[in-house]
């Protein structure tokens, strides 16, 4: 990859999901154009449906565009995981039939990686995540929130330079994901690694994120991408300051309308 | 919908296709071809003395129904509404259902004595286990939030059985009742083939005993057809049912 | 009608003596393999199945209705084919065990959940990779149940094809010693078959408890 190119670069990305059994082809996606710096939080909002899963896919690899292109340290991806992306996906994927520290250590020995080096960096997840103790139970013994960590530590496990996060605070209560955005904030500081997190709290996208992609009803492309200017060191309590609710604020007037268009109507209800 | 039809005719070309198959390679006489025997099934049919058999067996089969409906429901929503009586009884219902009910039979002669009775007892102790087993799991996991929600609405309790209660657990109880009707059925004709003078299953053994391929075969395709008549409306009754949920 | 406590120690008396172990042997042989052979068959042919969604969408019909079809009626097809003995026997065990085999090995692979399928790609895991070090312990529990029904259809299958037509196996003696109007041989047999189809599901009860108990929500 040259120097001061992109992390990230999506240009015209489209995908439109073929018709099944008769029905009409879905336009799901874009044309977006997108790049993400080497190192930066960027998270994405947007109404309900209007892609944002699907541009996660995309960039993870697990769809390929119908038009347009991605970029990944410089090199195409094409339907294929490339290696150095962690995704977190918006399901529970912890595998139930394996203890915590098994689940961590999964992709690992799968890549042929030797016992000593699974065990240092294995022991590094969980201290990251704060799941040392649990390193024995399994993942129908553990909370959500605790199960959502696991998907987390064998993410970073993989030492991923990009990590892709769809939701991932989803079915947590609000106290919960604020403190977990906290931790996911250490983590991306600790890692250095670039981060794109998918979200529908738009709190949590203010909070989190260096830039924000506010996303259009489907087809969903970038109405603005807005830059919070917030420090690297930062935590939850930023909420408190009043750039933060200015940032909340434009991101719901967008929002607003998009999701007014999302329910069919371009006045509100009641 | 209209491939569904299409993989079906595809499957029924293949199984003609594989008996007729069958037939040539194990040479006349042994296996009667298709056509033979649905000619067969056409003669019997226009047999006056076929049809009081067929009359008994459907006889038989209906009563039998009725009885594995009737007990396996009460059986099944009773020990699905008591929590504890539930838990106590569903190990020993998936045994009963284990247990090959044929070697009970015996018992169920001995008990009723040949004829009509113990065929419609057989056929219903077949049935009884899967419907009461379905309508229980159905009872057990009703959602806890329709009787909450009834509570809200003020509905008394017949209304709530009759109007939530049922539709909701409604899906579960249909499964049970389809695997019920496919076991009276091969209950009923099982018993049927023994202390019987009368009905399909006698006729099959009879068939047996003098080695009548054709009408052997004859019967045979009756009952599949049957049966799979049945089951295939049945069947689709029960995903309609499973989709609304 | 004899009391329970004469069927126990008739039953007691008629193993030691020896006079059926022939029988409960030959039985239990033919349990045995029709067992083993419709657990393997139906696996592979469940497995290949889910792989094959076109060939499974035309076959499925077939399984929907399949225990809806009196399968003794072909008993006789089956000694045409194959003769008198253990073979029909076999057969009829099998065919009734294998697809309730096939249906729970759909079932497992059916429910895993799509996001462990992402989960392999995210590692970039191949097909067969896949195939065994997460679809197959994920889908566990059901062909687990799998094989439950199969033992419990072999076991129908086997005895109830002795008990209607057959010279030998338990099914047969029972039959056998009904027409003699012998409870004293009768009752104790339909005791032992109970009794040992009960504790063959007791054992696969706690099998099951101990491999799949950690893997359940509270």
């Amino acid at each position: 990859m040259a120097k001061g190119e992109a992390h990230v670069t999506l240009q015209g990305v489209t995908r439109v999901y073929p018709g099944v059994a008769g029905q009409r082809p879905v336009h799901a996606l874009g044309p977006l154009d997108l790049e993400l710096a080497t190192g930066e939080f960027f998270s994405v909002v947007g109404p309900s449906g209007c892609g944002k899963s699907t541009l996660l896919d995309v960039l993870a690899g697990l769809a390929s565009v119908t038009d347009g292109a991605i970029r990944f340290e410089g090199v195409p991806i094409h339907g294929r995981v490339p290696d150095g992306i962690g995704v977190v996906f918006q399901e529970d994927a912890s595998f139930p039939w394996l203890t915590v520290e098994d689940n961590i250590a999964f992709g690992l020995r799968q890549s042929g990686v030797e016992a000593g080096e699974v065990r240092r960096r294995v022991d590094h997840a969980l201290s990251l995540t704060g799941l040392k103790d649990f390193v024995r139970a399994y993942p129908a013994q553990l909370s959500g929130g605790m199960r959502q960590r696991v998907c987390i530590a064998r993410t970073l496990v993989l030492e991923p330079r990009l990590i892709l996060l769809d939701e991932p605070f989803g079915s947590l209560d609000q106290q919960t994901r604020l403190l977990m955005g906290d931790e996911l904030l250490r983590l991306w500081r600790e890692t250095e690694s670039t981060v794109l997190i998918i979200t529908h709290a738009l709190d949590e996208a203010a909070m989190l994120a260096d830039r924000i992609g506010v996303m259009s009803a489907r087809p969903g492309r970038f109405l603005e991408i807005i830059e919070t200017g917030w420090p690297r060191d930062r935590d939850s309590r930023i909420v408190a300051r009043p750039e933060f609710g200015k940032i909340t604020g434009r991101l719901w007037s967008h929002l607003r309308v998009e999701s007014l268009k999302t329910l069919g109507q371009d006045r509100p209800p009641l | 919908m209209v491939t569904r039809g299409r993989d079906i005719a595809v499957l029924i070309v293949v199984i003609l296709l594989f008996w007729q198959g069958l037939h040539q390679f194990t040479g006349t006489g042994l296996l009667t071809a298709p056509l033979d025997t649905f000619a067969r099934v056409l003669r019997l049919l226009g047999t006056p003395s076929f049809w009081p058999h067929l009359n008994e067996s459907a006889s038989a089969f209906l009563r039998a129904l009725a009885i594995a409906v009737g007990v396996g429901l009460t059986v099944g929503i009773v020990l699905g509404a008591h929590r504890l009586s539930g838990e106590v009884a569903e190990p020993i219902l998936v045994a009963l259902y284990s247990i090959p009910k044929v070697t009970l039979y015996p018992v169920v002669l001995l008990f009723f004595g040949i004829g009509m009775p113990a065929k419609v007892a057989f056929g219903a102790i077949h049935g009884v286990v899967p419907i009461s087993i379905f309508a229980m799991n159905a009872v057990r996991n009703l959602n806890p939030i329709y009787l909450k929600t009834a509570q809200v609405l003020k509905l008394g309790p017949w209304a709530t059985a009759r109007k939530i209660l049922l539709p909701a657990a409604l899906p579960e109880i249909f499964t049970g009742l389809r695997v019920g009707f496919s076991l009276t059925l091969v209950g009923t004709l099982i018993g049927e083939m023994f202390g019987s003078q009368r009905g399909l299953g006698h006729l099959l053994m009879a068939a047996i005993g003098l080695y009548r391929m054709d009408t052997i075969m004859a019967i045979t395709l009756l009952l599949v057809l049957f049966a799979s008549a049945i089951n295939s409306i049945l069947l689709v009754v029960d995903h309609r049912l499973h989709r609304r949920v | 009608m004899i009391p329970p406590s004469e069927m126990v120690t008739a039953l007691a008396g008629i193993l030691a003596s020896g006079r059926m172990s022939a029988a409960i042997l030959r039985t239990l042989r033919i349990v045995g393999i029709a067992l083993v052979a419709s657990i393997i068959v139906g696996f592979v042919l469940g497995a290949l199945l889910h792989a094959l969604p076109r060939i499974r969408r035309t076959v499925d019909p077939l399984f929907a209705t399949y225990y809806a079809i009196p399968i003794y009626a072909f008993y006789p097809l089956f000694i045409v084919l194959f003769g008198l003995g253990d073979v029909p026997i076999l057969i009829i065990g099998f065919l009734l065990a294998v697809v309730a085999m096939i249906i729970s090995t759909l079932n497992g692979f059916d429910r895993i959940p799509p996001v462990l399928l992402k989960t392999a790609r995210m590692y970039r895991m191949r097909r067969v990779r896949t195939a065994l070090r997460i679809m197959m312990p994920c889908a566990a529990p059901y062909i687990f149940t799998g094989v439950k029904l199969a033992v419990a259809y072999s076991f129908i299958g086997v005895i109830g094809a002795e008990f209607i037509m057959s010279g030998s196996g338990m099914g047969y003696e029972i039959a056998f010693a009904y027409s003699n109007f012998d409870n004293q041989i009768m009752y104790p047999l339909i005791m032992l078959v109970l009794v040992l189809v009960t504790i063959i599901n007791m054992v696969l009860h706690s099998w099951e408890k101990i491999l799949f108990e950690r893997r359940r929500r509270r």
